[in-house]
């Protein structure tokens, strides 16, 4: 019982860190997208 | 009831808590206050809708930057005995407090609100929003301390890669850009980002936790010392911090650091066309370097802090210092010859400007441990906001004066570049100067114990 308890609890917490770096890390990748957009033109010209 | 809820006592973690569920509770906080070198965005409509000038079209940044610094020196005690939740949660009160009196004084026209509010207000946000994680950080990554604030201040760097278009965009939807924008899309603007913000926020606080006071990372065991080594083996405290020679030769390592990169960073685009003039899409070119700064800018946050874990942190600011000045001196010399080497030059200055904030909590930590380096680092934050005047008036001042006296190309920049240099070279023989803390000024145990003791109360 013991056991399936803190196995329950270690894969929420592997969960809930999956979701706490998705929160941070998606509207981070849309800035770094956006960045990366107007890099081309610097060696464009 | 409420207050119970943020003190220290209720955020220790249960056993087998993941420590990496603490850096995207930094990020939360540290990518939304980050917004505020996005300000820029805001300036031009402001300016066209309420008939204001450029210089006061700026004051809530300068505002919001100067409240960074005094309330993260103010605050920086008060943080690390409230604990990381604490100072999380005042910190969304007041960013995103800052936004909403900023929407209440654009719709009725009253900039003077914008100013106090998003200045003012926000700004202390911003202070207390910097120092919160970084203490909590430290401890729950004593192993890689480096890496660790890497990541969250990082984040500040990124903040404005989410903020500058995704503010743009909002503004453009509410037709607050152009010449006659909607002053109520301005505040509309205003006020949606407080409340997002204030979402994103509020996942930092209710995620932070604190280690309890005999946790260690599995497998981990303190290295032994060398003599002479850097990394402290007592605490002292914030009060006992500013009387060493070691806090002051640090700032002037920080202040110098910050304003060499600001040399480049402010005046990026006008540099970029002074150097490289011509060719159609010049706007174009000078936008995409501005932009591969702020990539190196953010990058060399973590990149160059993760590797001081391995080389040492004196090493570490060598490099900084050290390779930075001979970049700058590189620049000088080769001036626009060959496009590739200027810009590998600029990328790793900036790289290293970034590297500087990143590094410095993980020094402190060295020098000082860890009792109240939350503390500490808020005071040290006082040179950024000296760096932040002092670098601009360098750079403009100067190069002003050169385009006044008719001169072109980069020779408008050789004067201040140099400058740069000799604040380097001063930076370098600091960090040199740097020695372990005189055990004098180490907590006596007991009370380090009792203080941690009365954090934890």
């Amino acid at each position: 019982m013991n056991t399936r308890t803190t196995g329950s609890a270690s894969n929420g917490r592997a969960v809930l860190t999956a979701l706490a770096w998705a929160w941070v890390a998606a509207p981070f990748l849309y800035g770094l997208y956006q960045l990366l957009l107007k890099i081309p033109a610097l060696f464009g010209s | 009831m409420a207050a119970r809820y943020l003190e220290r006592s209720r955020i220790v973690a249960p056993p087998g808590w993941s420590r990496w569920l603490i850096p995207p509770a930094a990020l939360s906080i540290h990518l939304a206050i980050g917004q505020a070198y996005a300000w820029s965005v805001f300036k031009k409509p402001l300016e066209a809708s309420l008939g204001i000038s450029g210089v006061a079209s700026a004051l809530p940044f300068t505002f919001a930057i100067v409240m960074l610094g005094l309330s993260a020196a103010l605050f920086g005690t008060r943080v690390d005995s409230k604990g990381p939740r604490w100072a999380m949660f005042i910190s969304m009160c007041c960013f995103c407090s800052g936004f909403l009196i900023s929407a209440l004084g654009v719709s009725i026209g009253q900039y003077w609100l914008v100013v106090l509010g998003y200045g003012v207000v926000g700004g202390i946000g911003l202070g207390i929003g910097y120092i919160s994680p970084v203490s909590t950080l430290i401890k729950w990554f004593p192993d890689r301390p480096g890496m660790a604030t890497g990541i969250a201040i990082m984040g500040f760097g990124g903040g404005a890669l989410i903020a500058a278009p995704w503010s743009n965009s909002m503004l453009t939807a509410f037709g607050a850009t152009g010449t006659g924008p909607d002053t109520g899309g301005i505040a509309k603007t205003f006020l949606i980002h407080g409340v997002a913000y204030a979402v994103f926020m509020s996942v930092g606080w209710l995620l932070i936790r604190v280690p309890a006071d005999d946790w260690k990372p599995v497998g981990w065991e303190p290295r032994p010392r060398p003599a002479g080594s850097l990394i402290s083996a007592g605490n002292v405290s914030a009060r006992n911090a500013i009387k060493t020679p070691q806090f002051w030769l640090l700032w002037v390592v920080l202040c110098f650091n910050v304003t060499a990169g600001i040399g480049i960073l402010e005046r990026a685009a006008p540099i970029y066309s002074d150097f490289f003039p011509g060719g159609a899409g010049l706007a174009a070119a000078a936008a995409g370097f501005v932009a591969i700064l702020s990539l190196a800018n953010m990058l060399g946050r973590f990149v160059w802090s993760s590797t001081s874990d391995l080389i040492g942190r004196k090493n570490a600011y060598r490099m900084y210092l050290g390779v930075g000045a001979l970049l700058y001196l590189t620049v000088t010399q080769t001036t626009n010859a060959n496009k590739v080497v200027f810009l590998v030059c600029c990328l790793l200055i900036l790289s290293f400007y970034g590297a500087g904030f990143a590094t410095v909590p993980a020094y402190l930590r060295d020098l000082f441990g860890t009792y109240q380096v939350g503390a500490i680092h808020g005071r040290l934050l006082t040179a950024w906001s000296t760096a932040g005047v002092l670098g601009p008036v360098i750079v403009n001042a100067v190069a002003d004066a050169r385009i006044t006296a008719g001169v072109t190309g980069p020779g408008r920049y050789t004067l201040s570049f140099s400058i740069m240099i000799g604040l380097l070279i001063i930076g370098f023989v600091c960090n040199e100067l740097i020695r372990p803390v005189n055990p004098r000024f180490h907590e006596p145990a007991s009370e380090h114990a009792a203080g941690k003791a009365a954090m934890a109360a």
